[in-house]
């Protein structure tokens, strides 16, 4: 009974992918709910990333109501088990589907390769196809703000900062939140420990104590719980939010967050898959697209500090401030970038090296 | 009876887990329908059932061997892991060569990798006295974090924007699949000849039969001129070869390369499997395909009735306990014994 429901499921919904074109456009068919997917790395109870994809996801069910269907699966291993959800979902009579993670760009080349009517959208990643599109967030614009912070809150001058794996987007992140607290701090160090995973709320907080008993007393982090934040709130030492205002978690340590909002994106996605205007491409979106936001500043931040960060978000939405603009060099004392040379989107997105002051 | 009781217990899970996630307020007879039958009733899910169920087949067949000698391998999550090492190892070696050699020395590399690792305990065990359960299991360890220093570093892919993972092997290094794009690939049909070999091995041999002695009564193995030490050191060395010889074909076959997420559990959930196959080899078979179903079916339940992916492994080990619990109430019955005044 089953196989025969969900196979009539899937032939109703190549239908309304090719009404879709406008020469075919059905009366019927146009009826139907479109079916919209995602793919998530984490539970959707991390209140980080995963969080605010789900987010994302509810403002798409409110935008659209009955007119669209959504479903999730979450907590996917980056590996050969995607593809076999992306391709659940694929088979499950949604048009389009959202993979929120990294390591999910195989497979969901691989999945979207199988399925040409369908449009599949890839968090992060730089692999596209024909119905194969990616989109990102400016973070590393977000960490700008919040180094400018820690340059400021900083007693010891020392942070701590968390990281999942080395991949361009996480050094990028490291470098611009040490590169802004540099700014105000020029002895200004950052430590990083790997914890080799994006959510593992006892290894993030392990990490964080090891940091904080190493001297930092500011923690941030590029993983998906609130562990950490949790574990400087008890040693008395300040931290940020990750993905989403972390508030709850730790009302003291808490001084702001930088805010992941995908819902404008995903909303205008869905429209355009529904109008049949949907197209692959490329979206990096920051602070100034809404797409990246920063969280309400704790009482605790000065107004030294605060001005500071304003001053920042002010200066990337206007377009006079690049986190990153040279002279910069690296660790090795490389010069990467020239005086007052300002980063292509390109060397970002291939940065593999640490400015100088990180200890990765 | 004892062979009914792994249907019994399926079929026990299956309830527990209606009235459970019923009072958790979802749909509960949606949620055990979707994960213990709509797999089964649906066949474009039937690859993806023999892609999962494969390597959990082919680590329990050679668990099984030890749990009958008494013989406690619990780290075959390590000889898989180290498998696909010394697979890779002979892949990235021979990069860019072409040949119809290649695969079958890597898997053969893979078996060995699996046999070195389980070696270690199958040795202190015997020379030593120290418990296998737990030189295995920490071996686990030892061998994911070789894993994670080769490929964040030596064996790191130049072209993997630094990302930790290894090249992906190439056309002649990867299993081929059984139908034109398809999933089902070399590894399964491969771990059903590899289940008919064991079963023969254990019921028609004298080899079989000195491994059930020996775990059975180990003072009439002696009697009857059986080596404990022998079945031990054979029985953790067919574990470690099959668990290294799976290893290689999930990193050749779904994978085509190594990357830190390739340590998924297979190796506990195998222990798992051999249970519920009773042992018995083609008992396994099955055993692995009901465990599969459970890891598709929960995606399933996640989109249909938003089960939680953590529902999944509730019913996996909901299963294992029932299991358990069956066995005990087969083979023995409950007595109430008046106390003496």
């Amino acid at each position: 009974m089953t196989s025969i429901i969900t196979r009539r499921r899937f032939n109703f919904g190549a239908g309304a992918s090719a009404a879709a074109l406008p020469f075919t456009a059905g009366r019927a068919l146009a009826q139907a709910p479109l079916g919209v997917g995602f793919i998530y790395v984490g539970p959707v109870g991390d209140h980080g990333w995963t969080w605010t994809h789900d987010q994302g996801r509810l403002a798409v069910e409110k935008e659209f109501g009955a007119k669209v269907k959504t479903s999730f699966i979450e907590k996917v291993a980056e590996g050969p088990d995607a593809a076999r959800a992306i391709r659940q979902l694929a088979q499950a009579n949604n048009q389009i589907i959202f993979t929120t993670s990294f390591g999910f760009m195989n497979p969901t080349i691989q999945v979207a390769k199988q399925f040409p009517k369908l449009f599949f959208e890839h968090a992060t990643g730089y692999q596209r196809a024909d119905n194969v599109a990616t989109y990102n967030a400016r973070f590393y614009e977000g960490r700008a703000v919040i180094g400018t912070i820690a340059g400021h809150m900083s007693k010891s001058g020392q942070a701590g900062y968390i990281a999942s794996f080395p991949i361009p987007e996480v050094v990028m992140g490291i470098n611009a939140f040490h590169l802004a607290a540099k700014k105000v701090n020029p002895n200004f160090r950052t430590k990083v420990i790997w914890a080799s995973t994006w959510y593992d709320p006892a290894k993030e907080a392990d990490a964080a104590k090891a940091l904080i008993d190493q001297g930092c007393d500011i923690i941030t982090q590029h993983t998906d719980s609130a562990a950490a934040l949790q574990a400087a709130e008890q040693r008395g030492v300040f931290a940020f939010g990750q993905a989403s205002d972390m508030k709850a978690f730790a009302p003291k340590a808490h001084l702001s967050a930088i805010i992941d909002d995908w819902s404008g994106y995903y909303v205008k996605r869905v429209r355009e898959a529904m109008d049949g205007t949907w197209k692959t491409g490329d979206v990096w979106g920051g602070i100034k697209d809404g797409m990246v936001k920063i969280a309400p500043y704790n009482d605790a931040v000065t107004p030294a500090a605060r001005a500071a960060a304003d001053a920042v978000q002010k200066g990337i939405v206007d377009g006079t401030l690049h986190p990153f603009t040279g002279e910069l060099k690296d660790q090795k004392g490389v010069v990467r970038l020239k005086a007052g040379e300002k980063a292509s989107d390109e060397l970002m997105s291939k940065m593999d090296w640490y400015v100088d002051g990180v200890q990765a | 009876m004892l062979y009914a009781s792994p249907l019994i217990a399926v079929g026990l899970t299956m309830l527990i887990g209606t009235f459970v996630f019923t009072a958790m307020g979802y749909d509960g007879l949606h949620a055990v329908r979707d994960i213990f039958l709509t797999p089964f009733l649906e066949p474009q899910r039937w690859p993806d059932l023999g892609v999962k169920a494969a390597p959990l087949v082919m680590i329990a067949l050679g668990l099984a061997i030890g749990f009958r000698a008494n013989v406690w391998n619990i780290g075959a999550e390590g000889q898989y892991v180290m498998g696909a090492i010394a697979g890779t190892g002979v892949a990235l070696a021979t990069h860019g060569l072409t040949g119809w050699w290649i695969l079958p020395a890597m898997a053969l590399a893979g078996v060995i990798g699996g046999m070195a690792w389980a070696a270690i305990p199958a040795f202190l065990r015997v020379k030593l006295q120290v418990s296998e359960i737990l030189t295995s299991l920490m071996l686990t360890y030892v061998a994911v974090q070789a894993l994670y220093y080769l490929v964040r570093g030596p064996w790191k892919d130049p072209d993997g924007f630094n990302f930790p993972q290894t090249k992906m092997f190439s056309a002649a290094q990867t299993l081929p699949a059984m139908a034109e794009g398809s999933l089902v690939h070399l590894g399964i049909p491969v771990a059903l000849v590899i289940a008919l070999v064991a079963w023969l091995v254990m019921e028609k041999t004298t080899a079989g039969y000195a491994v059930k002695v020996v775990g059975l009564a180990p003072a009439a193995a002696r009697h009857g001129g059986f080596s404990a030490d022998k079945v031990t050191w054979a029985s953790l060395l067919a574990g470690g070869g099959l668990a290294g010889l799976a290893g290689l074909f999930e990193a050749a076959g779904p994978f085509g390369q190594l990357t830190p997420q390739f340590p998924t559990g297979y190796g506990f959930t195998a222990i798992i499997v051999a249970f519920l196959g009773r042992l018995n080899p083609l008992g396994i078979v099955f055993g692995g395909v009901v465990l599969a179903g459970t890891y598709v079916g929960g995606e399933i339940a996640q989109t249909t009735v938003r089960l939680p992916q953590a529902a999944t492994g509730m019913f996996q080990a909901l299963l294992l306990f029932v299991l358990l619990a069956t066995d005990v109430l087969v083979r023995y019955r409950i007595g109430w014994k008046a106390r003496a005044a």
